[in-house]
């Protein structure tokens, strides 16, 4: 078993393998004899760093290989700062060729540290410039690839046989009419708290301390992961919990049984992109523009919904038959610019903990 | 004079395996990362360093963390105790598996058993409280008080306390006096352990404390992860450091002088005199058992109704293929690691324990030895994150370029499983009085044989024990492994992690579910590495 799982890296990163290298020569001295000069075929294989929430069907990336001759080695691991700061740390020895999972909250730190190529594909239309980067906050370097809201969800089970008319509004939220009702996790533990924070601030401008006020005298539960929020707080089928209405994804509904169970408050929506580059320093640029216009492609974002639990941003896309029918999109979410996420995040943390988590 | 030049020789070799080991995949990254932080021009920031101390949020951390591990250690201590004495001094049916059934919290997934704990405490005042967090604390820790004290429990001659007991001290004053200092130096090993999981607690800790509570640990990571504030999480992992070297110098202060133990003695049936002891350890396992209880009891709830379904879709990728792995295979990648990382982990740990063991006649050699003990204590102390993050920024070149690499993984566990094999094996191999050596190098037998006969032989039961321990660390193993791991070669508890982070019913029942099986996999493993024993038995 062990030895299966070592020899699954080193046999394909034959790039960095030391031993081979006498076995090289030897091939190359060989070639030079015969009076060739050696002839570059064998099998680029270009490392995608990625986070732990990546996954796509068996055979998608094999797709990509049997189109362009080109092996994809994925390397996960951490959430999209982890990912981000990984990149920025490893600037002088890149981990990879080509980076997706960088979101709209971390697109700036990537852009600014310089450890990204400038390269956008060429597939992109005009159907989804709403999803592209401003100029200067990454907009040069990333190509839109997913893209997720975070919205309060709704247990609507629950609010039928209560007979109390469902919120709709981050207002609603700190109506003594809902008190004690809703759960959100923390924005220093978790991208979803962090998200929800940040649409309450493209919401309330500098008044944002003041609703998260209000939001705490009306009884908000904060916990620290999705995990435990959605689980063990929220009154979904799926849960345990009490509380009738939890910071979520738009796409949690759709996967809930029964379907439609449950809902989303599409006015307290703040959008998630997520975005795929060129790692800087990359050997092989043409090869990595190549696997970044794939996962553009319809073939890859065909898969994203049903396995990563997100919208495909490509107009081409189709969703598949339970998306279509109950997953809900906002059509005017929150948002923010990431130059300006990147510049006051620690200080929005830490002022919303001190309110929050007292 | 050439002879002692070929010992020296062989000291120092023996000596430069763990430091190597240690040197290269602990110091070295754990250096960098804090060199960047700490002197990012190359030259030190003191200024910028003492802003950060000086910051009351970073003093409050540091307090607070130090303040819940000291707690939490107290309480495992207090609950531990009668639980080792019953595994070690009492013999009764089901002995091995209540060994091996202790150690279930220990391999089990933090964010599972937060869930189960804070499914259990909800509409409580206990929730998000401080009491939550040491409870749980309490409840992943108290194996290593068990399973390290009952190892040299079971060496102490009792008729000591027997012929205190026939002189007429009561039995309070026996444990007290005689039980409780003879015990003193695995007493301490343990307490040391506990201690630095509670003060390296993440997941844990944030919640259960509902995110209220701050520790260096939780800090480290959002400074690193989230704000890439490297100064500031530089400071707190030196923070680390300095509490690893403090805690190293109260133990040895609190280790006292051991006392020569030759052999194990047989374990008897209960007696009367027994009832208080038996009484709390029902009470410590029946503890334990509630939130277990609980997690068994989500796993065959598939929908509103009981059923094995979650147990049946550990087979597949999960709800909507979520995984890029089935559950079962994750297993297998798990064991496989785990495996490696003991080896590995008893390796390092054997032969930096039979060096420690050791009195060094010079200065020197007693100070070299003293370092080795600490810097095998310190990755125990150290956060995962600074650790992964210098794993990024050092073994990037060849001949060492593993930051891609899953090899990476076991030697991550067993950097954190070494120092419970030292914990375990140092007291016992301590206790060989040198006389017993010098007896036997006297009567000719070669140095080679000395070690083989003398110190394997009477740690061989703790070298089990200490197996066991590595083991379940390796296969529980979170922080470090989620880093490093490949999708295609995920382990168990990274799987879990990722079913738990997904919405919809399957997904989180199929996590309890796995959770289970992780456990009763533990459980499997270390019974029938600890029905090793009856064949060793014997040798000694």
């Amino acid at each position: 078993m062990h030895n299966r799982i070592l020899g699954s890296s080193s046999a394909r990163r034959s790039r960095t393998r030391v031993d081979i290298i006498p076995l090289a020569a030897l091939a190359a001295s060989a070639l030079l004899l015969a009076g060739c000069t050696p002839a570059a075929d064998a099998p680029v294989t270009l490392v995608l760093v990625t986070h732990d929430s990546f996954a796509l069907s068996e055979g998608t990336l094999d797709a990509f290989t049997a189109e362009t001759g080109i092996v994809v080695d994925v390397q996960s691991g951490g959430d999209a700062g982890e990912l981000v700061n990984k990149l920025v740390l490893t600037k002088d020895s890149p981990l990879g060729d080509v980076v997706f999972g960088i979101d709209n909250t971390f697109a700036s730190r990537a852009a600014s540290n310089g450890v990204l190529e400038e390269y956008v594909s060429g597939d992109l239309t005009a159907a989804e410039s709403p999803f592209r980067l401003p100029a200067g906050s990454g907009g040069e370097y990333l190509t839109p690839i997913d893209s997720g809201d975070v919205c309060v969800n709704v247990d609507r089970e629950w609010f039928a046989a209560a007979g109390i008319p469902e919120p709709t509004t981050l207002d609603d939220l700190i109506d003594p009419a809902y008190a004690g009702l809703l759960v959100v996790e923390a924005a220093n533990s978790s991208s979803p708290g962090l998200a929800f924070l940040l649409a309450t601030i493209a919401a309330y401008g500098d008044g944002w301390p003041d609703y998260w006020s209000a939001l705490v005298d009306n009884q908000v539960k904060v916990a620290a992961s999705w995990s435990d929020a959605y689980y063990v707080d929220f009154s979904g089928p799926s849960s345990e919990g009490d509380r009738p209405l939890v910071v979520s994804y738009a796409s949690s509904p759709p996967v809930e049984v029964p379907p439609g169970s449950t809902g989303v408050l599409l006015q307290t929506c703040f959008r998630q992109t997520e975005y795929a580059g060129v790692i800087a320093g990359t050997e092989y640029p043409a090869e990595a523009r190549q696997l970044v216009d794939f996962l553009f492609s319809p073939i890859v974002q065909n898969d994203i919904p049903e396995n990563m639990y997100v919208f495909p941003v490509n107009a081409e896309a189709t969703l598949p038959a339970t998306w279509a029918e109950y997953a809900e999109v906002a059509t005017d979410p929150w948002e923010l610019d990431p130059a300006e996420i990147d510049a006051n995040r620690e200080r929005w943390i830490a002022e919303w903990a001190a309110i929050a988590t007292p | 004079m050439s002879r002692r030049i070929a010992r020296l020789a062989g000291w120092v070799l023996a000596a430069a395996l763990p430091l190597a080991f240690v040197g290269v995949f602990f110091a070295w990254p754990v250096g960098s990362i804090v060199g960047r932080g700490l002197l990012p021009e190359g030259v030190l920031d003191a200024a910028g360093i003492l802003e950060v101390l000086s910051r009351p949020r970073t003093q409050r951390i540091i307090a607070f963390t130090i303040g819940m591990a000291a707690a939490a250690t107290a309480i495992t201590l207090v609950l531990g105790m009668p639980v080792a004495y019953v595994l070690s001094r009492l013999r009764f049916r089901g002995r091995g598996v209540l060994r091996a059934a202790v150690l279930v919290p220990f391999v089990l997934p933090t964010v599972v058993v937060g869930i189960a704990f804070r499914a259990l405490l909800r509409d409580t005042p206990l929730d998000g409280s401080v009491a939550a967090i040491l409870a749980a604390l309490v409840f992943f820790n108290v194996a290593v008080v068990a399973r390290t004290v009952a190892v040299s429990w079971e060496s102490l001659d009792p008729r000591q306390e027997q012929a205190a007991r026939v002189l007429g001290a009561g039995p309070v004053r026996v444990f007290g006096t005689l039980t409780l200092r003879r015990l003193a130096p695995s007493i301490a090993a343990a307490a040391s352990i506990v201690f630095l999981f509670c003060s390296t607690a993440f997941g844990t800790v944030l919640v259960l404390g509902g995110a209220k509570y701050a520790t260096i640990e939780t800090e480290i990571w959002l400074l690193t992860t989230q704000f890439l504030d490297l100064r500031a999480a530089s400071v707190l992992s030196v923070a680390q450091l300095v509490v690893v070297l403090l805690l190293l110098l109260v133990t040895r202060l609190l280790r006292g002088r051991a006392t020569t133990q030759r052999r194990s003695f047989s374990a008897r049936a209960p007696r009367r005199a027994d009832v208080p002891v038996i009484v709390a350890t029902l009470l410590v396992a029946g503890a334990l058992l509630v939130p277990l209880g609980a997690l068994v009891e989500r796993s065959l709830r598939v929908g509103g109704e009981f059923g094995i379904g979650n147990y049946l879709a550990l087979a597949s990728t999960g709800d909507r293929d979520a995984l890029a792995v089935t559950p079962w295979q994750a297993l297998g990648n798990s064991l496989g690691f785990a495996a490696a990382a003991t080896g590995l982990a008893m390796l390092v740990g054997l032969v930096a324990s039979i060096l420690l063991s050791r009195r060094s006649r010079s200065d020197a050699g007693r100070r070299g030895l003293d370092l080795l003990d600490g810097a095998l204590m310190l990755p125990l102390g150290v956060s995962a994150v600074t650790v992964g993050f210098g794993f990024l920024i050092t073994l990037n070149a060849p001949p060492l370029d593993l930051r891609t690499s899953p090899v990476l993984v076991p030697i991550a566990q067993a950097l954190v499983a070494v120092p419970l094999v030292v914990r375990t094996l140092l007291p016992v191999l301590r206790s060989v009085g040198s006389r017993m050596r010098e007896a036997a190098a006297s009567l000719g037998a070669p140095p080679w044989r000395v070690l083989l006969t003398i110190d394997l032989g009477v740690s061989a039961r703790a070298a089990l024990a200490a197996t066991g321990l590595a083991f379940t660390v390796a296969l529980g193993e979170f922080g470090a492994t989620t880093f490093l791991s490949r999708p295609d070669a995920a382990t168990l508890p990274v799987v879990i992690y990722r079913l738990i982070g997904l919405p919809g019913g399957d997904n989180a029942g199929m996590a309890t579910a796995a959770s289970v099986v992780l456990a009763a996999a533990c459980v499997a493993v270390v019974a029938l590495v600890e029905r090793l024993r009856v064949d060793t038995a014997g040798a000694f």
